[in-house]
């Protein structure tokens, strides 16, 4: 048996916040929710757990800060020692000083590259990849709950419809769940 | 419910002053016989008593940086800022004091029973140095003892009105509310930042860089500034906590205490950012005059130099780093206690080397100065804070803060 999924749509955030805390009290579960800016607040409501991005964010700095102090080693220590403001250039530990902003801009650029790709790649809003909000106003003014019928096995579609009618949505629709990505 | 300060508080405060003043006296009386006793002495309130003005000093920039930007989240922490902001009026007493000593003492200038120099504060007011130093003479319009004392002047007048009017206006806001009194600390706050952007460089020359006055660095007022908003915002802290384990400031969430530990966080990052800018181009233009400054401390002070550096730097980032450290009490008291000593420290080697050479060490004396001066610091803070409810009432911005949340 295919998924069903009602797709229920507000015309502003608030509503939406205050709706969706109504819903979870009555044990309406909601999988996620379409909006054209982030909601503040929205996230422990629907139970989003808090982003791993900080982790992604640290191997990545430690990634560029390693490859550039192997850089200094091998460039300008090892392989072709070069002679600025006669500054030491026999060992890295020397000559560190003069490395330290390229280190800096090293942790920085893989840090920030980084979280934005996986960012990308874990929202799957890569550029080219369909999109898959369920309105296109969704990019607009509208804001839309999703609320499968299989993550609400105890609620019937009826109860489901007449508990979000009561919390100021703009328009409600039931259809198959279709996976778009 | 107002504040009042608790006997546990007062026994630690007072035995906490005592004992830093036995240790104090022990120490000069153990070290009465060497040369360097007096400028030893004369460093140690110079670093004591510009260490803790400058907490107020920094508390009083946030607090004005606060109405200048029309923050909201800070309304329920306001009363601890103005709190700590109000030792300025002390710190002012005691830097002119001291000031007006070292006047006195034609800036400290100690030689031994051979003539030879031991020690100095202010060798610039030495009328006797000046004359046969043609640097120092030439830097006479900025380093002369009636051009210091305009500009000191100035600077204390007007730290010591904004701090008042502040005060004042913080008081009034309790009765009379609306947003009038609100816009006028918008404008103050903002007249106060230009001011302070200035004053805060040019005091830092006057007052810490002439001690080596053949040097100079057009950082260093940036530099000292870093050091002291990361010491007020882990003042800050320590207070919130404080307060908040005995019942107090029950409307300061997680989220204003995560927010100062943010400030905490930053600041440090500041101040070492300063630190090795400031460094690095000494380092690497590598010109004997001014690479003195950081050879002498770095072959002198080793252990203290690099070790307030690691303390400054290191500490904040690794441990600050994560949101859970930010929110959590207990590692954010160790992290202040340490970031504390650490910007003690800073202070002292901005000071020592510059006033007594490679002779300067931390003994009884330095511990027992500190200890007397934080005792009596926190006796002030706490003092105030007893004199106002702890929870502005009127603020425009005062509903918001109850309700931060990030």
């Amino acid at each position: 048996m295919s998924d069903r999924v009602i797709y229920a749509t507000y015309d502003d955030d608030h509503t939406l916040l205050e709706g969706a805390k109504k819903l979870v009290a009555d044990g309406v579960h909601i999988t996620d929710v379409f909006s054209p800016f982030p909601i503040h607040g929205i996230d422990p409501v629907i139970g989003v757990k808090h982003t791993r991005m900080g982790i992604v964010a640290m191997m990545f700095a430690v990634t560029g800060l390693m490859l550039a102090v192997i850089g200094f080693q091998y460039f300008m220590i090892a392989d072709w020692p070069m002679n600025i403001g006669g500054k030491p250039s026999f060992t890295l530990l020397q000559n560190f000083p003069s490395f330290v902003p390229i280190a800096f801009e090293f942790t920085v650029l893989f840090a920030a590259h980084g979280m934005a790709l996986v960012y990308f790649l874990r929202n799957k809003t890569l550029p080219g990849m369909p999109a898959d909000n369920p309105y296109p106003r969704n990019t607009d003014d509208r804001f839309t709950m999703e609320i499968r019928l299989s993550d609400n096995h105890d609620m019937s579609s009826e109860d489901l419809h007449a508990k979000i009618k009561q919390t100021g949505i703009v328009e409600i629709e039931e259809k198959d769940y279709v996976v778009i990505k | 419910m107002e504040y009042q300060i608790s006997s546990k508080a007062k026994r630690t405060i007072i035995a906490t002053v005592v004992l830093g003043l036995i240790l104090f006296i022990v120490g000069a009386i153990l070290d009465s016989d060497s040369e360097q006793f007096q400028t030893r002495l004369l460093s140690n309130f110079l670093i004591d008593g510009f260490f803790f003005f400058a907490i107020a000093l920094g508390a009083l920039f946030f607090l004005a940086l606060q109405y200048a930007t029309e923050t909201g989240w800070y309304v329920a922490i306001k009363r601890v800022i103005e709190g700590v902001a109000s030792w300025v009026v002390v710190g002012i007493g005691i830097l002119l004091v001291l000031f007006l000593a070292l006047t006195f003492m034609d800036g400290g200038y100690v030689t031994n029973a051979h003539g030879h120099h031991v020690g100095h504060i202010y060798q610039w007011m030495d009328p006797q140095i000046v004359e046969h130093d043609a640097m120092i003479a030439g830097k006479a319009p900025f380093l002369t003892k009636p051009f210091f004392w305009v500009v000191t002047v100035l600077y204390f007048t007007v730290y010591f009105l904004f701090y008042r009017g502040f005060r004042k206006r913080s008081l009034q806001e309790d009765i009379e509310g609306g947003t009038k009194i609100h816009y006028k600390n918008y404008v103050k706050g903002a007249l106060f930042l230009v001011l302070f952007g200035y004053f805060s460089s040019t005091s830092s020359w006057h007052w810490i860089m002439s001690i080596d006055a053949h040097w100079f660095s057009t950082l260093f007022g940036w530099y000292t500034f870093g050091g002291m908003w990361c010491t007020s915002m882990t003042v800050i802290m320590l207070l919130i906590i404080y307060l908040k384990r005995n019942g107090y400031l029950e409307q300061v969430n997680d989220s204003h205490i995560h927010d100062v530990g943010k400030w905490i966080f930053a600041t440090s990052f500041l101040w070492s950012y300063l630190f090795f800018s400031q460094y690095m181009l000494y380092w690497y233009a590598d010109i004997p005059e001014e690479v003195i400054y950081y050879v002498q401390r770095i072959d002198q002070y080793p252990v203290i130099y690099w070790g307030m550096f690691i303390i400054n730097f290191t500490i904040p980032m690794l441990i600050l780093m994560s949101r859970e450290a930010k929110r959590n009490p207990g590692i954010l008291m160790f992290v202040c206690f340490i970031i504390i000593i650490g910007h003690w420290g800073d202070v002292y080697m901005l000071i020592t080397p510059g006033s007594m050479g490679e002779h300067g060490s931390i003994g009884l004396i330095e511990v027992g100065l500190f200890m007397t001066f934080a005792g009596v610091f926190t006796y002030y803070i706490l003092n105030t804070l007893t004199k106002a409810p702890l929870m502005p009432k009127n603020h425009p911005y005062l509903d918001e803060s109850k309700h931060h949340e990030i």
